[in-house]
């Protein structure tokens, strides 16, 4: 996500240089530049990926999508994705709340922990779950006598994904919570609220844009995220495939045109979600603490 | 409701915010609690409230135990100092929140909270502002909607932190007046946290005065400004002039200068001569007990105010004092002055 700005020079009406503004030549060659810049790197792809999923017309394209591993991989991205969120929604509201609102012993190393997924290449994130539930891990026996399968197998990939996204929710509203402060709380507990009421109607309420705005950033990213996954999924066909491991399979074959129409609806899922995060941000904006 | 509070002590790791308080508040009257920041007043009023608990001590409404009440279940009202309104809800569903939590049991329908929650707007003549958000009132609508919100639960014991502390001068006084007129109306126990002394004694029945935790005073307002308890409590209330003394066999010195002033009984040792600025006489050059050079003056409506620096002490001990306008001083003038009225403390 570019947080480049563009804005349009002021025309002057004189055409006398003026001492706030750069010569017109040199704003030029800037924006040109950044314009240049961002169609290479980021327009032209992303035509290039539409391009090249539609190079056998509409029906190449469909054709594409609805074989039977394709499908099987949407289905499971997006049970992963659901799982995932809905986890790291619950996680992260706890975590937030017991950290903004309260104070204990412990509390810096909590929001490091916390961001630990960010700090980690996510290749050693599926490693760890290789090292904790793989043959030679610490629970790999104990799983097999009791015949469950978590590595190669959809609960591997949900754990990983869940583990790699959970800072999103958390990292969003941690600050929006310490800026809030405690008293609406103390003020709805005094006026008999139980901790229950003064959570869903005065919590909540007070943090509802930046909650949206944490689960659609994990949700993108629960989607998109490889590494991790690459590493406990083993690649099953049908299985447990996720659509950018299968879109990774499908290039390696010289599938070109499945493999970018799987493409397609991710970077579909990325448009959407940045949609979303723009008019998320304006009304998280209208959202200050007006405690003055 | 009466409120007893015994032997409170409360610390924030090495800070003592509370240093064994004691008070009781008797049913139906206005107290203030006055002191600097640090003094321990919010935290005390926090602890009756319930939204703190004391390292030890015990807290009893009418003689039951409090402590072991959560903040919910005391019946307290509580203003805050930035209001706490609800900034999602309006007007109307601030001050029907403490109706709609209740347990479905007792809770009133409908058209009974309405009716209430008008009752109570039209109480601070705010009813056309019920469909506003928080954010679009001023500070004084929102400190009254604070009220009638903490009204709205019908409380035995209403508690206001800093009432009036972030509104500006002219509301504030207009919200002080109202406020004693509503707790003439409504009658219940109420206690209210201010570090503003004409606040605690304007508008307060009793006057409760803090410092570090521990409890200076209590008395009326008439009280603790003419017959202050300590050194504290006369430098904090009213504008005093305070100059440093030795008490020597029963006599006041100041400097090398023995004052002819009564030493009240003040042990020996060096302490602080207390006088109120209003309390001196000003008069023609050896008139009075203490004489001095009049350094600079500055006019206030009917007073001036005058630094007059004292002929004792070397010259350099600088005081200021209130004269009647028409008493017409001048720097350079020299003046005498004559204590009507003074306290001394023991103490450096």
């Amino acid at each position: 996500m570019s947080d480049l700005v563009l804005t349009t020079p002021r025309i002057l009406p004189l055409a006398r240089p003026d001492a706030r503004s750069e010569p017109r030549i040199l704003r030029c060659l800037v924006i040109g530049f950044a314009i240049t810049f961002l169609s290479v790197f980021v327009l032209l792809p992303l035509i290039l990926v539409f391009a090249t999923a539609l190079a056998k017309g509409a029906s190449g394209y469909f054709d594409a999508l609805s074989g039977p591993e394709t499908l099987s991989a949407i289905l499971l991205t997006l049970t992963t994705a659901l799982i995932s969120v809905s986890a790291n929604l619950v996680f992260g509201l706890l975590a937030a709340w017991v950290i903004a609102k309260f104070e204990f012993r412990g509390k810096t190393l909590l929001i490091t922990l916390i961001d630990l997924p960010f700090s980690v290449s996510p290749v050693i994130s599926g490693l760890v779950f290789v090292l904790l539930f793989g043959m030679q891990g610490l629970f790999g026996v104990w799983l097999q006598q009791h015949d469950i399968q978590i590595l190669f197998a959809a609960p591997g990939i949900v754990l990983a994904t869940t583990f790699v996204t959970f800072p999103f929710v958390a990292r969003e509203l941690i600050p929006l919570m310490q800026e809030q402060g405690t008293q609406e709380e103390e003020a709805a507990i005094s006026l008999g609220a139980s901790g229950l009421q003064t959570f869903f109607r005065v919590t909540v309420p007070n943090i509802k844009w930046g909650i949206l705005y944490g689960v659609l950033l994990c949700n993108a990213r629960a989607m998109g995220e490889f590494g991790a996954v690459s590493v406990v999924s083993g690649h099953i066909r049908g299985e447990t495939n996720t659509m950018p491991l299968l879109v990774e399979i499908l290039y390696n074959e010289y599938q070109l045109v499945a493999a970018f129409a799987v493409a397609s609806l991710l970077a579909l899922l990325a448009l959407v979600t940045l949609v979303a995060k723009t008019i998320l941000e304006g009304h998280l904006e209208g959202e200050p603490a007006n405690d003055d | 409701m009466t409120i007893d509070v015994r032997n409170l002590v409360k610390r924030f790791g090495a800070f003592k915010a509370l240093d064994d308080v004691s008070l009781r508040v008797d049913d139906g009257e206005l107290l203030a609690l006055l002191g600097p920041s640090g003094s321990g007043k919010t935290t005390l009023l926090r602890i009756i409230a319930g939204l703190d608990w004391p390292d030890t001590g015990s807290v009893r409404f009418d003689g039951n135990d409090a402590l072991s009440r959560g903040a919910g279940e005391r019946n307290v009202g509580f203003v805050f100092q930035h209001y706490a309104l609800f900034r999602h809800m309006t007007v109307f569903e601030n001050v029907a929140f403490g109706l709609r939590v209740q347990p479905r049991a007792v809770r009133p329908g409908e058209d009974v909270i309405r009716r209430r929650v008008k009752e109570l707007l039209d109480l601070v003549q705010l009813d056309w502002l019920s469909d506003r958000y928080p954010a679009q009132l001023s500070g004084g609508q929102r400190q009254r909607i604070a009220l009638v919100r903490a009204l709205a639960i019908e409380p035995r014991i209403l508690l206001l932190d800093e009432p009036f502390g972030a509104l500006d001068a002219k509301v504030r006084k207009e919200l002080r007046r109202w406020l004693r007129q509503l707790h003439d109306e409504i009658h219940v126990t109420s206690i209210f946290v201010t570090h503003d002394q004409e606040e605690a004694l304007e508008v307060a029945n009793r006057v409760v005065v803090m410092d570090k935790g521990r409890i200076e005073q209590v008395g009326s307002p008439g009280d603790v400004y003419d017959n202050p308890a300590s050194a504290f409590v006369h430098g904090f209330i009213g504008e005093s002039i305070v100059l440093p003394v030795h008490v020597v066999d029963g006599q006041v010195r100041l400097g090398e200068t023995t004052l002819a002033l009564d030493s009240q009984g003040s042990a020996a040792g060096p302490s602080k001569l207390f006088i109120r600025r209003h309390d001196v006489a000003v008069g023609p050059a050896g008139s009075g007990l203490l004489e001095g050079d009049v350094r600079h003056v500055r006019t206030f409506g009917p007073t001036q105010r005058a630094d007059i620096a004292l002929h004792v002490g070397g010259g350099e001990t600088v005081i200021e004092i209130d004269a009647p306008r028409d008493r017409g001083l001048k720097s350079g003038d020299v003046v005498g002055l004559e204590p009507r009225r003074f306290r001394i403390f023991a103490g450096a």
